[in-house]
């Protein structure tokens, strides 16, 4: 076969679902659905198993964590990557929903995770007598505060410090691997490319020949 | 059970499709024998649309690419891993073994690294030269001409070196180093380690109408639909099926290797329709065997009969023993000065562009056997992974204004911290060659059985002083490299507490040994060429007959010599010797 069909075929198998799939203002829920439809739509799912497709499949079709949660992950979420001027929030690329996958795809992160939930609302009745998604912005800063900084934080606070890692974590990958977080990052390859070395630039900038 | 039996006789049959069955499938098809190759996987095409995952985007994976069902990720053109369901394997209390396996066709060369060095001169006389090991019956001569037509055969990019004991090929022009290399090339120049050009399987030139050139997308590991690079699959298994004289079988499980009980010779096989369950027998006038150095001993030593009561080939009782695998441990490194940097699309090849070959000389040190060194970094493609344990790293290094924030944190800071920490991180990692040892084996459990009722395999290995002290040099020379480069070596340095992160048997994934060649048919079961001592008509040709695994990956060799012991075959069918 030719490489520029095959290139052709790699372009639509690929780039074109991609597009569907990240329907950047998409809500969580038409993220999932999304997701949901391309499985289904393609039964043998390209490049994966048919065990793969029936588990992913699987958990697609559950649902993990409860609306109230989700509406406090969403939250948390957009309070660690905010919308600026550079790129959109956590839950505009649809960050919560990953979440949810994640949680039902590595089990060993609901605990934790659901957890942590109980525990940040359980903060927030002590300090304000309402759940975390009821307090106001300054409010939900006050706790946040006292546990995204795990070098500052008081012992009484190390549990918070495990979620709000965890959050942070989860966040960042599942910001940083949608389309708006590449623009975001400025990621310029998967795609096919000549590589003829280090940009004249850029050598200069390091003092190298490219001749090392 | 009834046992089914294929009426027609092969000149051959084959057992398994990786890099040793893939070789000795083209080159019996090509030269007109009636071949049946036999792999317990499925079909597998890396251009067929139906499996390419090559060019995705980490949003087509609902886990972003992560690792929960594929070990090496949702893109990753494995089917199989570590543990695959309803095939088990055990280990002696005390010790451990990891196998890899992928239950495809092609095998694991369809996802490999696609390093690919020759072993040198030494690598076949280690014994002589340290006292400690055996030599292999044949040296680097008897192989460099099979290396050479590998290398015009599959394709190979590197430069001419003339480096001891790290021998030339024909090579195709390798790709220019990325930003971090020229820099690991520089700090090594300073405190005298080599590096230079590294030896992949990938074309970065047309050589036939076949197959395509490399366009540089650093995914090999997902196959490439170009085949630009070198699997199995579709480099070797496929062009030997347009022959017509190839009849492959997918889905069918070896359970043993069939004999005649007058005159001792292998018949044929028989396999588990891994579908339907049935059993099925094939007729060939010779087997050889393929399905990796473990699964090749497993296969011996469960071909149990009243004339070879300790497993087929196995007078000697050698076969499973001197398993060994390549020693591992890695650092990585962060570069304060590739903060912030330039964005250019530097994916390049599926792998390093550079690497270190063993350079010292083990007489001056206190451990017996060398390592390389491969190399990572760069401005990769965001996975599952990326961005996580911020709070580990973005406290330490003040920002573009020069203001320093608390580590962790929450906001627009974290989008900046990923913008400035991307491509600032390198990785090392040696390979190293390890003693091969009589107690380090794998054999027959006893008491267990895998889904197809075949016996599965049980493993003891214990790493010994050479390999962990190996594995401290490693460390030491990673750090010096990392600080040379005006670096900050990341985590705590590794230390005796855990072996300097000295990798668990098998986790390196170049296992060889089990099935020994020598000249001594009793200290080994097959003669120089890979021929059985015992069975004249039986031929191992993946990496199980090797005597040692030198200080390079053993793939390369594994092809070399299945082509050399493929054309002993022809020859002696032609002089009628078999
Ligand atoms: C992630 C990774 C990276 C690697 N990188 C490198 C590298 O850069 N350089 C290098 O030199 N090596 C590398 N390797 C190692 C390399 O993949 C192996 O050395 C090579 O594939 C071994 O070839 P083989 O023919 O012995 O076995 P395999 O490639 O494992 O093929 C064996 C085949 O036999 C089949 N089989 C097994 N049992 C049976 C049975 N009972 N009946 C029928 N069929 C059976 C299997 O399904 C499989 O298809 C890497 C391995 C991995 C996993
Ligand atoms: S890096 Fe090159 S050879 Fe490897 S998969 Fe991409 S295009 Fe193919």
């Amino acid at each position: 076969m030719k490489r520029r069909d095959l290139l052709k075929n790699i372009a639509l198998t690929s780039v074109g679902v991609a597009t569907a799939a990240t329907g950047i203002n998409a809500s969580p829920t038409q993220d999932a659905d999304l997701e949901a439809g391309k499985k289904k739509k393609s039964k043998a799912g390209p490049g994966r198993t048919p065990q793969e497709v029936e588990r992913d499949a699987k958990l697609m079709a559950e649902t993990f964590f409860t609306p109230h949660e989700m509406a406090t992950i969403t939250v948390i979420c957009d309070i660690i990557l905010p919308a600026d001027a550079t790129s959109g929030s956590a839950s505009q690329a649809g960050v919560p929903a990953f979440i949810e996958f994640m949680a039902k795809d590595m089990p060993q992160q609901q605990t934790p995770l659901r957890g942590g939930l109980m525990w940040i609302d359980n903060q927030a009745m002590k300090r304000f007598g309402k759940k975390f998604v009821a307090c106001t912005a300054p409010e939900r800063i006050q706790i946040v505060d006292d546990i995204a900084y795990p070098e500052q934080a008081k012992p009484a606070m190390k549990q918070g410090v495990s979620f709000f890692n965890l959050m942070r974590d989860l966040t960042m990958t599942g910001f940083y691997t949608t389309e708006m977080g590449f623009q975001d990052l400025g990621y310029m390859g998967n795609q096919p490319n000549t590589w003829l070395g280090v940009p004249e630039d850029v050598l200069k900038q390091y003092g190298l020949t490219g001749k090392e | 059970m009834q046992i089914k039996e294929e009426p027609k006789t092969y000149d051959v049959v084959i057992v398994g499709s990786g890099a040793g069955g893939g070789m000795a499938a083209y080159m019996l098809a090509k030269a007109g024998a009636k071949v049946c190759l036999l792999e317990a996987g499925g079909y597998y095409d890396p251009a067929d649309p139906k499996y390419i995952t090559q060019l995705k985007y980490p949003w087509e994976s609902p886990r972003r690419g992560a690792g929960t069902t594929r070990a090496f990720g949702d893109f990753d053109a494995a089917w199989g891993g570590w543990q695959i369901e309803g095939e088990p394997y055990t280990a002696v209390a005390g010790t451990e073994f990891h196998w890899f396996r992928s239950r495809m066709l092609g095998g694991r060369t369809n996802h490999w690294g696609r390093i690919s060095l020759r072993f040198g001169p030494d690598d076949f006389r280690r014994g002589s030269i340290s006292g400690i090991g055996d030599d292999w019956p044949i040296g680097y001569d008897d192989l460099k001409p099979y290396y050479d037509r590998v290398d015009k055969l599959i394709g190979v990019f590197g430069s001419v070196e003339n480096f001891p004991n790290e021998p030339d090929g024909i090579f195709l022009p390798p790709p220019k180093p990325r930003l971090h290399e020229l820099m690991i090339k520089k700090a090594g120049k300073n405190i005298g380690i080599p590096v230079f050009p590294s030896r992949l399987s990938i074309l970065t030139q047309k050589i036939n109408d076949e197959r395509g050139v490399c366009f540089n997308c650093h995914q090999c590991n997902r196959g490439c639909a170009v085949y630009a690079d070198f699997s199995s699959s579709s480099v070797l298994v496929i062009p030997a099926l347009k022959t017509g004289n190839l009849t492959l079988v997918n889905g069918a499980m070896v359970r043993e290797v069939l004999t005649d009980t007058q005159t001792g010779l292998a018949t044929g096989v028989s396999y588990v329709d891994t579908l339907t369950r049935e059993e099925v027998s094939v007729k060939a006038k010779v087997v050889v065997l393929a399905a990796s150095a473990c699964e090749s001993a497993r296969l011996l030593l469960n071909s149990k009969s009243g004339r070879f009561p300790q497993g087929l080939a196995n007078s000697s009782g050698v076969i499973g023993k001197y398993l060994n695998d390549s020693t591992g441990a890695s650092r990585s490194g962060f570069i304060p000065a590739l903060m912030d940097r330039k964005r250019y699309n530097e994916d390049g090849v599926g792998g390093m562009h550079v690497y270190t070959p063993w350079w010292l000389d083990n007489s001056k040190l206190d451990f017996a056997r060398g390592y390389h060194i491969e190399y990572g970094g760069g401005m990769n493609m965001p996975g599952y992974g990326f961005g996580m344990g911020m709070q580990g790293s973005n406290g330490k290094y003040p920002y573009a204004d020069g203001s320093t924030k608390p580590a962790g944190g929450y906001g627009s800071r974290l989008k900046e911290d990923a913008r400035r920490f991307f491509g600032a991180y390198i990785g090392m990692s040696g390979r190293g060659e390890p003693i091969p040892l009589e107690s380090n084996y794998c054999e027959i459990d006893p008491d267990k059985v895998d889904k197809y009722g075949i016996p599965v395999l049980r493993f003891h290995y214990k790493w010994s002083d050479h390999e962990i002290k190996q594995a401290k040099h490693m460390q030491d020379t990673f750090e010096q490299l990392i600080v040379e480069m005006g670096g900050i070596p990341q985590g705590r340095k590794p230390g005796p507490e855990n072996d300097y992160g000295l990798a668990k048997p098998g986790q390196i994934i170049h296992e060889i040994g089990t099935v020994r060649m020598g000249k001594d048919r009793n200290k080994s079961a097959l003669n120089e060429w890979q021929q059985a001592h015992d069975v004249k008509n039986l031929f191992v040709v993946d990496a199980a007959p090797f005597v040692s695994q030198g200080d390079k990956n053993v793939t390369w060799t594994i092809l070399a010599s299945s082509m050399r012991t493929s054309e002993y075959i022809i020859e002696q069918v032609k002089a009628n010797k078999i």
